[in-house]
């Protein structure tokens, strides 16, 4: 056990052959003036070169949240079901009957914009790690993705790419991916967005938090060997992307998904084995963050040997072995004296277990190179110190005048005197189009307990051994918050609960990844801060509290900013299996009927992008107290047995969530006719394309009873048409204007067009089997 | 019954197959560690789905130098039923317990849905329970399901009525549409000669209950059941 030993300054040490610490070395490390003073005056000396990339990892943006913890601080986190809030490796919330769920939304970016295989697989690879170190079994993935038009290769290379990296990876773990969102918009063409979330399952007893303790503790790394891929990868995601970003490729870190698989099981068995005390994945900034963190947490020193860790290259230096961002690492706290039972453990699934350190009383962060410090902060200053900026917010005029515009104004044109025409022109947008292209190359399957798969308004996994299961979607509507921010921050989380709420779940909690540009831009640094009031409102008033997540800023290249993109990882309950519900329509002659109003709300839809090219317009309001009762009213008509299938109005507005309802599976298509005429005072376009929110199509056999129920709740209720056989077409009548579109007609460009986009006029996708119910629909 | 399910560090549908066993069918099931030769008596040996050592060099060239493997084979020349479910039936190939091989799919992407199967014999200790020409619905994931052999392999298999599914559209037949990753005469699954032992690029074990879609897996355990039984209607 080490004795505290006073450390003076000048038992640290610079490296022979470590650069000089110069303006322009400090500056290469992305750390600015004032940090690096701040930096000197809580060592009371010149750092060395091994501090200075220490510090580069933890205060940059990826690690620190330095620009938005003061707003994440505003969000609701407490509930009783929560078990675990913000600032673990992921949240859990119970579930119930002694199962707790652990969950997690995580970016990758930067990565995935220059080596896209790589870059999305290894998102996946931190996903699970950060939710099986919590002592959870990973059974759920999703993924919420964000690329430029379809229409460029380079957007194809890319989408082909991530979608092929997160298959890959999540296929040959062994862990579904149950569902996901991906959109094409022009502000994602030079940054693309890949956010994945995991979820896991675990008993509430077997929760493990990442808080290092018990002095003379040995600190171990397992698993994978560190490498020098990945340097840096923390600072280069805090960064805008630019010409140079190509260059940057070797900091995209590789995976290996079957070690990966040995880890999560040897992990698992770690965490149960009662051999350990914390565990932490190496994930941004590698071994610097998570002993750090770890250290923090817990309120205790470390100290470690960087000669101890193993590695697989010769002469790398301590500056490298802190940074390398190799994948499928573990840091493990082990109990003193258990030291042989945790290597036995990683033996038995062919892995290392190496003790490269110790926890100490004193109270600093140390790294030594043998018998040299090479680096050393004073206790846990070095995450504590870490500068916060709440700078003053601005909004864009562009973005003003964006909004200002009337998309009434916009003249329609000459093939829109047929509905049919525009209709068929937006099931055909990528963004709202079947994404089958994407999901059947992820096993969606595996683990036997996914009953609603990708393609529905939200994945349900069954919690084998119980009556429940948990329903889970990600969403966020970029468009939406860049028109306007605090309304796109409620939307956003109102429009996953609706998905969950849908398939008959009750919202529960979420994650977020909040996707923004630079912040230090005061335009950008106003969408982020509305635009995380809004969800924050949202979920108090829905009850489902932020768990955790991730911020990733800078996603800005030489075109401009991303749309500001918060995605939502939402977790709802199903409290009975009986109450899972499908999206799609299931019979003939049921009555089809829309909660919530029609309004005329054109602005900021799809219509305007996939049609007119526009951005703008006054984004459709969100309006909580009616998203509440909304959910409540779906919920309780769900319970009730009288909701045949349920799916929410959202891209493309009402009339594409009709003909998704009636030709999303499509081996089991159905017709229908809708009267809309109550609505028939407002402008065509809006009724039919705009994307007023708080809305939901239901289809029943008791339309009596759904409406009785909406009543009770308050919401706006209306039988407004019929499931037909598919041959009678999809009909609308709004006053004395009828059109009839051919459902397969709107079946091919729903179905084929990413196909298409992708593959030409290759066969794209083997048909699926005539009489399986929709697993994967 | 008592069913061993092989575990190679890479398995991922060792636990599915296991509940399909345990949970489903209401039988004995233990799993078998990669490293041990010990079988532990079991009747059926199943290889379950995954990527038992990485399968980064041809899926289960790996898996078949296994310890374990050793003695799945001598299991398998005594006789014993030996099922290897989609990795399985890689591995199966390359341990020689089967003819042919799987390559990796002709579109080079993974395919994961809902496929639609024909089952050509029910004269098998795997297919009694089903009806000959009937369609069922079992999902398949995989990158390397394209079964490949030479032509004579193929006219013996045909000929003996050893294949026992085929990849197949609704209407029952072996078009190219119906085929997800290219299998010569859209085959999905066979039996050796001596017939205990069936190799088949689709998930049985997922098709096992009502609530996950479908329950066309099903029959196949159920037969397994009755040979071991000795006829017992299961």
């Amino acid at each position: 056990m080490n004795a505290p030993t006073s450390a003076t300054p000048s038992r640290v040490q610079s490296r022979p052959g470590d650069p000089a610490i110069t303006p322009a070395l400090v500056a290469e490390h992305g750390i600015t003036e004032f940090e690096y003073e701040r930096l000197v005056n809580m060592l009371g000396r010149t750092p060395t070169f091994t501090e200075i990339g220490v510090v580069s990892a933890l205060w940059s943006e990826h690690c620190s949240y330095k620009h938005s913890r003061p707003m994440l601080k505003t969000l609701p986190t407490k509930a009783p079901w929560v078990l675990q809030g913000p600032g673990e490796n992921a949240g859990v919330i119970s579930v119930g009957d002694g199962w707790a769920v652990a969950f997690k939304i995580e970016s990758h970016n930067h990565p995935s914009a220059v080596e896209p295989y790589q870059g999305a697989a290894t998102g996946v690879g931190g996903i699970l790690r950060d939710v099986f170190t919590m002592g959870a079994r990973p059974i759920a993935l999703l993924n919420s993705l964000r690329f430029g038009p379809l229409t460029s290769p380079r957007v194809r290379w890319l989408f082909a790419g991530v979608v092929k990296g997160i298959g890959d990876y999540g296929n040959c773990v062994g862990v579904p991916t149950v569902g996901g969102e991906v959109v094409f918009d022009p502000s994602y063409e030079g940054n693309p967005l890949v956010n994945a979330m995991c979820v896991g399952l675990m008993r509430e007893d077997e929760l493990m938090r990442a808080v290092a303790s018990g002095v003379g503790n040995p600190i171990m790394a397992v698993g994978a060997r560190t490498g020098r891929d990945g340097i840096h990868g923390a600072s280069f995601a805090s960064e805008d992307l630019s010409e140079s970003s190509e260059a940057k490729r070797p900091m995209v870190q590789v995976g290996d998904p079957f070690t990966e698989k040995l880890l999560l099981e040897a992990s698992l068995e770690l965490i149960r084995s009662g051999h350990i005390v914390a565990i932490q994945d190496m994930g941004a900034a590698g071994l610097t963050s998570s002993s750090a963190e770890m250290a923090e947490r817990g309120d205790v020193g470390v100290t470690i040997d960087v000669t101890k860790v193993p590695v697989r290259e010769t002469g790398m230096t301590p500056y490298e072995i802190l940074l390398s961002e190799s994948q499928e690492r573990m840091l493990v706290v082990a109990k003193q004296g258990h030291e042989d039972e945790v290597r036995k453990i990683l033996a038995k699934w062919d892995l290392e277990a190496a003790v490269i350190g110790e926890v100490i009383a004193e109270p600093v962060y140390r790294v030594t190179e043998g018998d040299t410090i090479v680096a050393e902060f004073p206790g846990s200053r070095l995450v504590t110190e870490c500068p916060q900026y709440v700078l003053e917010p601005r909004e864009s005029e562009a973005l003003k005048a964006a909004r200002g515009k009337d998309p009434h104004a916009v003249k329609p044109l000459d093939e829109e005197r047929d509905h049919s025409w525009t209709l068929e022109r937006l099931l055909s947008s990528p963004t709202i189009a079947s994404k089958r292209w994407v999901w059947q190359q992820y096993d969606s399957t595996v683990r036997t307990s996914t009953v609603r798969g990708p393609g529905s308004d939200a994945a349900v996994v069954r919690l084998r051994g119980t009556d429940k299961a948990i329903a889970l979607c990600i969403d966020g509507n970029g468009r939406h918050v860049a028109l306007s921010p605090r309304n796109g921050g409620r939307a956003a989380v109102c429009e996953a609960a609706r998905n969950v709420a849908c398939s008959g779940a009750r919202p529960k909690a979420i994650t977020n990844n909040l996707n923004f540009g630079n912040p230090k831009k005061p335009e950008v640094y106003f969408q982020l801060s509305e635009a995380i009031a809004g969800m924050g409102e949202a979920c108090t008033v829905l009850e489902a509290p932020v768990t955790g997540g991730n911020v990733s800023l800078y996603n800005e290249n030489p075109q401009g900013a991303i749309h500001p993109t918060p995605t939502i990882g939402m977790v709802g309950l199903v409290e009975s299996m009986a109450h899972i519900t499908p999206s799609a329509f299931q019979t003939v002659g049921d009555d089809i009927v829309l909660l919530g109003d029609c309004t005329d709300e054109l602005g900021a839809s799809e219509y305007l992008l996939a049609v007119h090219g526009l951005t703008i317009g006054e984004p459709p309001v969100c309006d909580l107290s009616k998203e509440r009762a909304l959910i409540d009213a779906l919920l309780e008509a769900i319970a009730a047995g009288v909701v045949r299938s349920a799916h929410d109005c959202s891209d493309g507005g009402l009339a594409v969530t009709l003909a998704e309802c009636a030709m999303m599976e499509r081996t089991n298509t159905f017709g229908f006719t809708v009267d809309l005429s109550p609505w028939a005072t407002l402008p065509h376009r809006a009724l039919l394309f705009g994307e007023a929110h708080g809305r939901v199509v239901v289809s029943s056999a008791d339309s009596a009873a759904v409406l009785t129920i909406a009543q009770r709740h308050g919401v706006p209720a209306r039988v407004i048409g019929r499931v037909t056989e598919a041959d009678a077409g999809a009909s609308f009548t709004i006053s004395d204007d009828t059109f009839t579109a051919p459902v397969t007609w709107l079946a091919k460009a729903f179905h084929e067009a990413i196909p298409q986009a992708m593959d030409g006029d290759t066969p794209a996708e083997h048909v699926v089997s005539a009489s399986h119910a929709p697993i994967n629909d | 019954m008592k069913a061993g399910i092989v575990r190679f560090p890479g398995s991922n549908c060792d636990e599915d197959a296991y509940h399909a066993v345990a949970d489903i069918l209401g039988q004995e099931a233990v799993y078998l560690w990669h490293k041990d030769h010990d079988l532990q008596g079991v009747d059926l040996v199943i290889l379950p789905g995954g990527f038992s050592y990485g399968d980064y060099l041809r899926a289960g060239a790996i898996a078949r130098f296994s310890p374990i493997m050793q003695e799945v084979v001598q299991h398998a020349k005594r006789g014993g039923l030996v099922l290897g479910i989609c990795n399985g039936f890689q591995i199966a190939c390359e341990a020689g317990l089967l003819p042919g091989a799987l390559l990796r799919n002709d579109t080079l992407r993974f395919v994961s849905a809902p496929v639609s199967l024909r089952v050509d014999s029910i004269a098998t200790r795997f297919s009694s329970q089903y009806h000959v020409g009937q369609i069922i619905s079992i999902p398949v994931a995989h990158g390397d399901g394209r079964y490949t052999a030479d032509g004579d392999t193929l006219a013996r298999l045909e000929g003996e009525g050893h294949v026992v599914f085929r990849y197949v559209d609704a209407a029952g037949e072996p078009t190219n549409a119906a085929n997800p990753n290219g299998s010569l005469r859209n085959i999905a699954g066979i039996v050796n000669d001596a017939g205990n032992v069936l190799g088949m690029m689709p998930h049985p074990e997922r098709a096992m209950e009502s609530a996950l879609g479908s329950t066309d897996g099903l029959p196949l355990f159920k037969s397994i059941l009755d040979t071991m039984l000795g006829g017992v209607p299961a």
